[in-house]
């Protein structure tokens, strides 16, 4: 073989290469030790990937306290349902901030009609009210997830009027005459479930239905456990999600030899367990209520409201903004001021204590 | 004098075609038109053809390629006809068992209905091709070691898409008809049934699997070091070893102290490739049906040894008479 034509296989072989590894991710990767020696429970890092996310996770500063003194909002403005309590001061920071949180390019007209701030043509307006609520209530009833750290609109919103991880019920209505390409909800490169082939749908059977995430039986021998592998799959593509929201590996929550097992397992597996229900509990009894208040253009296509899931706050950080709290600036965020004239409110808190404590029934 | 010590095929025999052995009656006459190619020579024989075709490699051909036209048609409908679509998504799609709430009723024909018939088409067409390697054996006048291990094979390709379907009473408990799919199917029967690493027929699978890649290569590697001393004449060494079987088996008695013959480490290679899938099919069978969780099985049998804890107590929040958080 001539030298010419080695050179030219050379670089062929060199495209080739190239071409194959275009998808890949660039070394180097770290590998941190997260449980027992020699267990494989590590977690797997790109310094390259987690600087930028380090970027993409800065909190804004914090503007200075207004005085808790003088006149309430609620004497001083028309139509305040929820921020009443509050002093003109104080909610007037609070209304600049969730400008800059949410419509920074838009301003106050995102929400209000300029010529009356209390009127409420703009749907804008009736779902921010409806999210200060929801706030408020992750705050101050879903400590177990969210702790002191807290949200506030920046968690998800990050700036932008609609939060950039939102998720709709996929239709996976058969196409045609329902003869034949049915996909059974799975197998595309879905990015919800980490471009796996798993079904890529989890979140409307687990993040806004009941159905049963754990698919383990307890016993060594058959007992009764009739969970198939295609429940598995779906409990797989809902950790698949997880997985990548929060930019950890299984072993983050899981112990490598038995996924199912709590004792001995990481603590965080706790916390998550209680993201799970408190996204369920968000998405049903916030996200829903408002699905008349959107207008057609921001829902799916099936005709349901955008709803949240893990990747809405976490925005690939296993806590969300790196757990730089903002709440610690704006507690007004993290205790419940609806006012007791709210009644319906405080009778859905109720429904959904019933229904939250219901999963705990079984197993 | 040929030599054969270069890792790579240097001696091309070539001389006139040869359709082969004259065949007895019932045999079909061979097909196609022999030829010579140097390039094929590098890798194998070669002359390629003529083929014994016959009328079980004829139908086990006919049925394959229905099953395989039912599975891409059924990948093409599913990105809507679109050619593009159909190769930058293939290693995605499949074609799925039906749902299991069908049990081993027949469902829908797009509810799991086409995966049953191309299931049934892909049997007939590896039992008709599993017969054809049996009737080919036999008119050569060989033994029946190719149709034994290709049995093998079948025996885990039959468990997995029927014995243990129906022992569960479920087709949607089969393997889905797809690249990516059917992996991600094996990870999630991993995980259903508490971590396949603790049933010791996958482990022994596994051991034969990656055992038959290590025999394979110390085979080759041997074969191939004593090739100077006319060592690819293995077969009539077994009973007249000469200098190059003395020496390769030297070199495994001194760095090991034990060696295989020139007979028996061909019953090592063929034993340890059909134990592979005899035992992995053994394994795969027993999971569901025999055993639930095969990490309580484990720690059961005293297999999975506890670890010291690293982490604070946990305890599964869903056993709380009240489970905390879960408020207002």
């Amino acid at each position: 073989m001539s030298t010419l034509s080695i050179q030219t296989a050379l670089r062929l072989l060199g495209l080739a290469s190239v071409a194959m590894l275009a998808a890949c991710e660039r070394p180097p990767v770290i590998s941190v030790q997260h449980g027992y020696a020699g267990t494989g429970m590590a977690q797997v890092y790109n310094p390259a990937t987690v600087e930028k996310q380090q970027e993409a996770n800065q909190v804004p500063e914090a503007t200075p306290q207004a005085s808790p003194d003088g006149p309430k909002a609620g004497q001083v403005y028309q139509n305040v349902k929820v921020l009443g309590d509050l002093s003109v001061g104080q909610f007037t920071r609070l209304m600049v901030n969730m400008t800059a949180w949410i419509a920074p390019e838009q301003g106050c007209a995102y929400c209000h009609n300029p010529a009356n701030f209390a009127d409420e043509s703009k749907y804008t307006k009736v779902v921010a009210r409806k999210m200060v609520e929801m706030t408020q209530h992750i705050n101050t009833d879903w400590k177990n997830h969210v702790a002191e750290t807290g949200v506030t609109c920046y968690t998800c919103h990050r700036g932008q009027p609609v939060p950039k991880e939102i998720w709709f019920t996929a239709d996976n209505a058969p196409k045609g005459a329902n003869f034949i390409g049915d996909t059974a909800g799975q197998n595309s490169p879905a990015k919800t479930v980490g471009l796996s082939s798993l079904p890529n749908d989890p979140f409307t059977p687990f993040l806004l239905g009941k159905e049963e995430i754990r698919v383990n039986g307890n016993t060594a021998l058959p007992s009764g456990n009739r969970t198939s592998i295609k429940q598995a799959e779906w409990t797989y593509g809902l950790m698949m999600h997880m997985s990548s929201s929060l930019g950890v590996n299984c072993t983050y929550c899981h112990n490598t030899r038995n996924i199912a097992q709590w004792e001995g397992g990481p603590p965080q597996r706790v916390t998550a367990w209680h993201g799970i229900r408190m996204a369920r509990d968000l998405n049903l009894n916030y996200m829903e209520t408002l699905t008349e208040v959107f207008p057609a253009n921001r829902k799916g296509e099936l005709g349901d409201v955008a709803k949240l899931n893990c990747a809405t706050c976490h925005q690939g950080a296993y806590k969300p903004l790196y757990g730089a709290g903002m709440l610690k600036d704006h507690p007004e965020l993290g205790r419940d001021t609806v006012l007791a004239s709210s009644a319906p409110v405080k009778a859905a808190k109720a429904a959904l204590q019933a229904s939250a404590a219901a999963p705990a029934a079984k197993r | 004098m040929p030599q054969y010590q270069n890792i790579f095929t240097t001696v091309n025999a070539v001389g006139p075609v040869s359709p082969g052995v004259e065949l007895g009656h019932g045999n079909s006459p061979r097909t196609g038109q022999p030829l010579i190619n140097y390039w094929l020579g590098k890798l194998g024989n070669a002359q390629l053809g003529p083929i014994y075709l016959g009328g079980l490699g004829l139908a086990s051909i006919i049925f394959g390629t229905l099953a395989f036209n039912i599975i891409g048609f059924n990948m093409l409908a599913q990105v809507n006809w679109d050619p593009i679509q159909f190769i930058r998504q293939l290693f995605w799609l499949a074609l799925e068992p039906p749902p299991p709430q069908y049990g081993l009723t027949i469902p829908p024909m797009n509810q799991g209905g086409w995966y049953l018939l191309s299931s049934l088409f892909l049997l007939i067409s590896v039992l008709l091709w599993f017969a054809r390697t049996w009737r080919r054996a036999r008119e050569l006048g060989l033994g029946m070691h190719i149709p034994y291990a290709f049995l093998s094979a079948m025996w885990l390709f039959l468990v997995l898409g029927l014995f243990r379907p129906v022992l569960m009473g479920s087709w949607g408990e089969a393997v889905p008809y797809g690249i990516f799919p059917h992996l991600d199917w094996t990870a999630a029967f991993s995980l259903r049934y508490g971590n396949l690493f603790y049933n010791p027929f996958h482990a022994l699978s596994i051991a034969f699997l990656y055992g038959s890649a290590l025999l394979f290569a110390m085979h080759g590697a041997t074969i191939l070091a004593v090739g100077r001393y006319g060592g690819e004449r293995e077969i009539e060494q077994i009973v007249d070893r000469g200098t190059a079987s003395e020496r390769a088996a030297l070199f495994w008695r001194w760095t090991m102290g034990f060696n295989a013959t020139m007979e028996s480490i061909h019953r090592w290679a063929w034993w340890f490739a059909v134990l592979t899938t005899l035992t992995g099919g053994i394994g795969i069978l027993l999971t569901g049906t025999v055993v639930d969780n095969w990490y309580l099985w484990a720690v059961k049998h005293g297999v999975a040894p506890p670890y010291p804890d690293v982490f604070p107590a946990v305890t599964d929040p869903a056993l709380q008479a009240t489970p905390s958080g879960v408020k207002p």
